[in-house]
C-alpha cells in the first residue's frame, strides 16, 4: 500500500525454547539441527527460531499457520505472556524482553489490548463490567471508563446488553465483548489471538467484516492470529507465514497467492489457489462510468465526483478503449480551458482478454491501484477488474473448495 | 540374627515439646484464653440475654432475607422444639461457640489457603500439615489443650479452630487455583498486578467455592463442640456427656436431637448463602 509506513514493533532474532536448558537447544539450532532433532537430542522443544519481522503503523498483520507452528507463542511473546528466550521487540523505542515487571505491567496497559480465542471474558462481571476491565486496571475513574466502555459496547452493536452477564450472551455476542474491552482499553497494539475460531462460520465471516470496517475507521495496528488462509486472505494487510517456529513468507496476500516462496506455502494455497482456472471474467465488473473521447474536461470531472473516482477510461463512439484519465490530468486540462479530454490521457494502464488467468492479474495492479481494463478482441472495453473483486473471488473459490486434504497432512508433518 | 532397636520416644519427645511451650509461652496463652473467654461471655450473654422468641424472630427473618420462606419456617419449628426440650441455654452455649471457632479458622485459613494456592512451595508444605489436622482423631487435641488453655471453653475453642480450619484452607485453594488459566491470562495480558489480579478475578471467581470451605467449617466445628464437652466446654454436648454417664438415653437423644436441629439449620442457612452468591 503506502511505502513511508512506521514501524510500530520491530521484531529481531526472536527465539523460544520450551524447556529447562533453552542454551543447550540453540546451540544445536546454530549448528543448524530443526525442531525434531533439537527433541530428541535434549528434550527442549524449539517453539520460535529467529523470527524477524516488522508490524507498521495501522496495519493489519494476521500471522498464519497451523497448530504447533509457533504462532500463538509468538503473539505472547510480543507482550510476554510467554517468556522469550531470546531476541528483540522493540516497541516505541523500548525493548520489551528487557523490561522489570514494573515496567511491563505498564508496558502492557499502553500497549496491548488482547483478544482470546476462547472470549475469557470474566463470568461475575456483567457485559460493561468487563468491557471497563482494562481501563480499571489502569486506575481509569469510574465515570470516565463506564463512559468509554459504553462507547466501545456500541461501536460493537451491543448497545443495551451493558448488565447481562457474559453466559446469557451467544458466541459471536461474547466475542464482541472480548473485542469491545479490547478498543475500550485504546492501548496502541491490538493483539487477537485466533479470535473468530471458536464462531461458527457464518457469524465469523460478519465478525470479520465488522473488524475490517473497525479498521477502516479506526486504523488501529492489529496483530490477527489465525490458521485458516481464507479468513488470512480476507482480513490481511499483510501475512506471516510460520512453519515449526520458522518464518516462511512474509508479504501480502497477493504476493503469497502469486509467489508462493517454497512448496509448504504452495500446498498450503493449493485449496485457495483456484485462480489457474479462474480468468479476468469471473472478477470483472461492469464499468460505473466512462467518457467519450470528445467530452470537456468539466463534464468528465463532474461526473467522476458523482461516481467518486479517480479515474476514468475513455472510450470512442464504437466503445474502443482510447486510454484512461486520471483526475489531476483531468483538472489540469479543465484549468487550461482544453475543449477536449483527448490530450489529457494516459496509456499507462493494463488492459487484458476476458480469458486472461486470475493469478496473472495481480502482478497488473500499479501501485495507483488503478482497475485493469478487460476488452475483446476488437478493443472494445467490456469492463473492469479491480483489486479487492480478485481477492473476493479467490476467497469464495477457496470456501467451495475447503483445504481439508492438504490441512490435514501438513498438520501431520508439523507436530513432533 | 535380631537387633532390638530402642523404642522411639516419641510420645516423649511430645510432650516435653508441649511443657516447654507451656511453660515458655504462658503469657501468651494466658492473653489468648483471656480474650477468647471475654469473646465467648460476650457473645454467650447477648444472645442469652434476647429473649428465646426474639433470637427466633432475628434467625427466622434472616432465614427468610437469604433463603426462603419454608427455611424461615423450618428454623422456627426446629428452635421450638429445642425450647420446648427445656435445652434452650445448652444450644445458645454451643452455638455460641461454633461461631466463635468458625471466625477464628476463617480468619486464619482464608489468608492462608490464598497464599497457599498462590506458591506452589507452601501450597506442597501445607498438605501434609492439613492432612495431619484432619485424620488425627479429634479428641487427641482436647490433651495438649488443657495444659494451654486450662479445663472449659478456651481449650473446646483452641481444638475446634485445629480440628475445623483444614477444610476452609482447603477448598478457598482449590477455589483460586480453579480459575481458568485463559482469565487470569487475560488479566496479566490487560496488566493486572498480583493484587488486582486476585481482588479482582481470583477471589470473586472462587467465592462459591470458599463459601463450601466455610459450610464444611461449621459443620467440623459443631461436631467437634460437642466432642468438647469432655474437657468441660459448656452447651448440648455436656448433656449428651451427662446422659452417657448416668446411662439416660432419652437424655442423650434428645440433647443429640437439638444438635441435629441446630446443624441443619447452620447448614441450609450457610448453603443458601453460597448459592445466592453463584446466580
Amino acid at each position: 500500500m503506502n511505502e513511508n509506513r512506521n514501524v510500530k514493533i520491530r521484531v529481531r532474532n526472536l527465539s523460544k525454547v520450551f524447556g529447562s536448558h533453552p542454551k543447550k537447544a540453540l546451540e544445536l539450532r546454530n549448528q543448524g539441527l530443526k525442531r525434531p532433532e533439537i527433541f530428541e537430542k535434549t528434550g527442549q522443544t524449539l517453539g520460535l527460531s529467529h523470527i524477524d519481522f516488522d508490524v507498521y503503523e495501522g496495519e493489519l498483520l494476521v500471522i498464519m499457520g497451523l497448530s504447533g507452528s509457533g504462532k500463538s507463542t509468538l503473539i505472547r511473546c510480543l507482550n510476554r505472556l510467554i517468556e522469550p528466550t531470546e531476541g528483540e521487540i522493540v516497541i516505541d523505542g523500548e525493548d520489551i524482553p528487557q523490561l522489570d515487571t514494573r515496567a511491563l505491567l505498564e508496558c502492557r496497559r499502553r500497549h496491548f489490548s488482547m483478544v482470546f480465542q476462547n472470549f475469557a471474558l470474566f463470568p461475575h462481571r456483567t457485559v460493561q463490567q468487563n468491557a471497563e476491565f482494562g481501563l480499571e486496571i489502569r486506575g481509569v475513574p469510574a465515570e470516565e471508563r463506564g463512559k468509554t466502555a459504553r462507547h466501545a459496547l456500541k461501536q460493537v452493536g451491543l448497545e443495551g446488553w451493558e448488565d447481562a452477564y457474559p453466559n446469557q450472551l451467544s458466541g459471536g455476542m461474547q466475542q464482541r465483548v472480548g473485542l469491545a474491552r479490547a478498543l475500550a482499553n485504546d492501548a496502541s497494539v491490538l493483539l487477537m489471538d485466533e479470535a473468530f475460531s471458536a464462531l461458527d462460520p457464518l457469524i465469523r465471516g460478519d465478525m470479520q467484516q465488522e473488524l475490517l470496517e473497525l479498521q477502516n475507521r479506526m486504523q488501529k495496528t492489529t496483530v490477527f492470529i489465525t490458521h485458516d488462509l481464507d479468513e488470512a486472505l480476507t482480513i490481511g494487510d499483510r501475512i506471516i507465514l510460520l512453519k515449526d517456529g520458522e518464518i516462511v513468507q512474509i508479504g501480502t496476500p497477493e504476493e503469497i497467492l502469486t509467489r508462493p516462496a517454497d512448496d509448504y506455502v504452495r500446498r498450503f494455497i493449493e485449496g485457495v489457489d483456484k485462480s489457474r482456472i479462474l480468468t479476468a471474467e469471473h472478477a470483472m465488473r461492469p464499468l460505473r462510468a466512462t467518457a467519450r473521447e470528445g467530452e470537456g474536461p468539466r463534464t468528465v470531472l463532474r461526473r467522476m465526483r458523482e461516481h467518486n473516482l479517480d479515474s476514468i477510461y475513455v472510450t470512442g463512439h464504437d466503445r474502443r478503449l482510447l486510454g484512461l484519465l486520471e483526475v489531476d490530468a483531468a483538472q489540469k486540462a479543465a484549468q487550461q480551458a482544453q475543449d477536449t479530454i483527448r490530450e489529457a490521457m494516459t496509456q499507462d494502464f493494463r488492459r487484458v482478454t476476458p480469458e486472461e488467468p486470475m493469478h496473472n492479474l495481480f502482478a497488473m495492479f500499479s501501485a495507483k491501484g488503478f482497475p485493469i481494463a478487460v476488452v475483446d478482441d476488437d478493443q472494445r472495453l467490456l469492463g473492469v477488474v479491480v483489486k479487492g473483486a480478485v481477492l473476493d473471488e479467490l476467497a469464495q473459490a477457496a470456501e467451495a473448495a475447503p483445504m481439508a486434504d492438504a490441512d490435514n497432512d501438513t498438520a501431520a508433518a508439523g507436530e513432533q | 540374627m535380631a537387633i532390638d532397636f530402642p523404642r522411639i520416644p516419641l510420645g516423649q519427645w511430645i510432650e516435653g515439646g508441649l511443657d516447654w511451650l507451656t511453660s515458655e509461652y504462658s503469657v501468651v496463652t494466658r492473653g489468648i484464653s483471656r480474650v477468647t473467654q471475654t469473646g465467648i461471655d460476650g457473645l454467650n450473654d447477648a444472645l442469652m440475654w434476647l429473649p428465646e422468641w426474639g433470637l427466633m424472630a432475628i434467625l427466622a427473618a434472616i432465614c427468610w432475607r437469604v433463603a426462603n420462606l419454608r427455611l424461615a419456617i423450618g428454623a422456627v419449628a426446629g428452635l421450638a422444639v429445642i425450647w420446648n426440650l427445656g435445652l434452650w441455654n445448652p444450644m445458645i452455649e454451643t452455638l455460641t461457640l461454633v461461631v466463635i471457632a468458625t471466625l477464628v479458622a476463617v480468619t486464619i485459613a482464608i489468608p492462608v489457603g490464598i497464599t497457599a494456592a498462590l506458591s506452589e512451595r507452601l501450597y506442597r508444605g501445607i498438605m501434609p500439615v492439613l492432612d495431619f489436622m484432619q485424620t488425627m482423631p479429634a479428641f487427641v487435641y482436647l490433651i495438649p489443650a488443657i495444659p494451654f488453655f486450662g479445663i472449659g471453653s478456651v481449650s473446646a475453642i483452641f481444638a475446634t479452630v485445629i480440628f475445623s480450619m483444614p477444610p476452609a484452607i482447603r477448598f478457598t485453594t482449590l477455589g483460586i487455583r480453579q480459575v481458568p488459566v485463559e482469565l487470569i491470562e487475560a488479566a496479566d495480558a490487560y496488566g493486572a498486578t498480583r493484587r488486582q489480579k486476585l481482588l479482582k478475578v481470583q477471589l470473586p471467581m472462587s467465592l462459591p467455592t470458599v463459601m463450601a470451605g466455610i459450610n464444611q467449617t461449621i459443620m467440623l466445628a459443631l461436631s467437634m463442640v460437642v466432642i468438647a464437652a469432655m474437657i468441660g466446654a459448656d452447651g448440648l454436648g455436656s448433656e449428651v456427656w451427662r446422659a452417657i454417664q448416668r446411662l439416660r438415653p432419652g437424655d442423650g437423644f434428645e440433647a443429640g436431637i437439638a444438635v441435629v436441629i441446630l446443624a441443619m439449620l447452620l447448614d441450609r442457612l450457610t448453603q443458601s448463602l453460597r448459592k445466592q452468591r453463584k446466580s
